[in-house]
């Protein structure tokens, strides 16, 4: 009989500590939340720092803009190709296939240029900001930087913060420019249309603010959210080896994750009238 | 990596990022003119223009041989007045060659179709073709067939 009850008390228990592990993951979820939200606020107070050492952000533009130039680029082009094929296969049938450049140009104008960016954006430079700051937090850089009464937050990641949401629309921009040229070498040069009627059809379907400046803003928020989680996970990961690469492989999922789920709300937004 | 080659890169790449931003705007905009048009100009006058647009072909054959470079509205003859620069190889257009407005395939782009005439001089710089055809629409033309179809009834 007391053999019995001690089982059920087992049983009972191991249930208990299940809805209790529960309560302690959503408990730490959100408390993880309002660090990243207190970070931010700290993040952009420490942006009046730059004004003062400019040459922190020069740096940062470097290593976060200049060093993701190539695989944009390289993407760009080839996603405006594909596109561009893609267009005439479908429009061929219909013998609509002067419309090739509104499709190409405006798809990477309002959608890929923006999110494509943003996710290589995300994998070459969110992952490499994450560890850069993770490993600087594992080595004890940071909390040294304390002692010496320096600010880490506006000596390190501020600069990085800054220099993502900068260059976010210009490796937008350049993306979608280098994806319209692409487009514009399959579809004038390989598959023989008139490239007056490229450009003019383009110029008479697409709006300058609607669909350049939406995508602008786009690319803006989405290098706002990448940075804010890559610096963030870096600056709050366990600072272990595998803590470190848990953060990095957490920059990438979060990120890409956000990126297009803001899309679509994002979408939402600005093209339902 | 000093200091110096840093910065000119991070100019570089802002640089040609709002080259990217400025060029994505031309090609929005009708500011630019890709190629140089250093062809001869010509003008038509046209009941009903459609869709044509401006750097819309001009095409004789299905050739290319021009584009549309200005459209406007005539508020003398209440008309729209076409000017087209041709390819200046394209020189020996008799004088009494006409012009239609037409559309490859079903939606595609319309554009000006130019049909020669027979006369012995040529069009230059600054002449107008007489003989126009406006451009087909839709809806006029399903409207003559179901009023000529009732008639037949």
């Amino acid at each position: 009989m007391i053999y019995l009850l001690d089982r059920g008390k087992d049983v009972l228990n191991a249930q208990l500590d299940r809805i209790q592990g529960l309560g302690r993951s959503t408990l730490a979820a959100l408390s993880r939340l309002g660090r990243a939200n207190v970070f931010l606020i700290d993040v952009l107070v420490g942006l009046t720092g730059m004004l003062i050492r400019p040459g922190l952000l020069i740096k940062q533009l470097f290593s976060v803009g200049v060093q993701t130039l190539v695989i944009i680029v390289v993407a760009g082009l080839f996603v405006g190709m594909v596109m561009a094929l893609q267009a005439y296969y479908a429009l061929v049938d219909f013998g609509a296939e002067d419309s090739v450049s509104v499709m190409v140009v405006l798809s990477l104008l309002r959608e890929l240029g923006p999110v494509i960016t943003a996710l290589l954006f995300a994998g070459r430079a969110g992952s490499a900001l994450t560890a850069e700051i993770g490993l600087m937090k594992a080595t004890e850089q940071l909390s040294g930087m304390e002692m010496m009464a320096v600010n880490p937050i506006e000596r390190v990641v501020a600069p990085r913060f800054l220099a993502g949401v900068i260059s976010m629309p210009l490796l937008a921009a350049i993306f979608s420019a280098v994806g319209v040229l692409g487009g514009y070498l399959v579809a004038v040069e390989l598959l023989g249309l008139d490239a007056g009627a490229f450009w003019s059809q383009a110029q008479s379907k697409v709006e300058l603010f609607e669909d350049l400046g939406n995508g602008m803003i786009k690319s803006l928020v989405f290098g706002f959210v990448v940075s804010w989680i890559a610096v963030f996970e870096g600056y709050d990961c366990i600072p272990t080896s595998e803590g470190l690469g848990q953060a990095t492989t957490r920059t990438v999922v979060y990120g890409s994750l956000a990126i297009l789920v803001l899309d679509f709300v994002l979408t939402a937004l600005m093209f339902s009238k | 990596m000093n200091t110096r080659t840093l910065e000119l890169l991070v100019g570089l790449f802002v640089a040609a990022g709002l080259a990217a931003l400025f060029m994505l705007a031309m090609s929005v905009s009708n500011l630019a003119s890709f190629g140089g048009d250093d062809g001869y100009v010509i003008k038509a006058r046209f009941d009903n223009i459609g869709g044509l647009k401006v750097r819309s072909p001009v095409a004789a054959s299905g050739v290319r041989i021009g584009r549309v470079s200005d459209i406007s509205y005539d508020l003398e003859g209440f008309e729209a007045l076409v000017t087209m620069s041709i390819d200046p190889q394209y020189n020996v257009f008799p004088i009494d060659s006409s012009a239609s407005i037409l559309t490859s395939g079903l939606l595609g782009e319309q554009y000006i179709g130019l049909e020669p005439g027979a006369e012995e001089e040529f069009l230059v710089a600054g002449s107008e073709i007489d003989i126009t055809q406006s451009a087909l629409v839709l809806e006029e033309i399903i409207g003559q067939f179901i009023y000529s179809k009732a008639d037949e009834e």
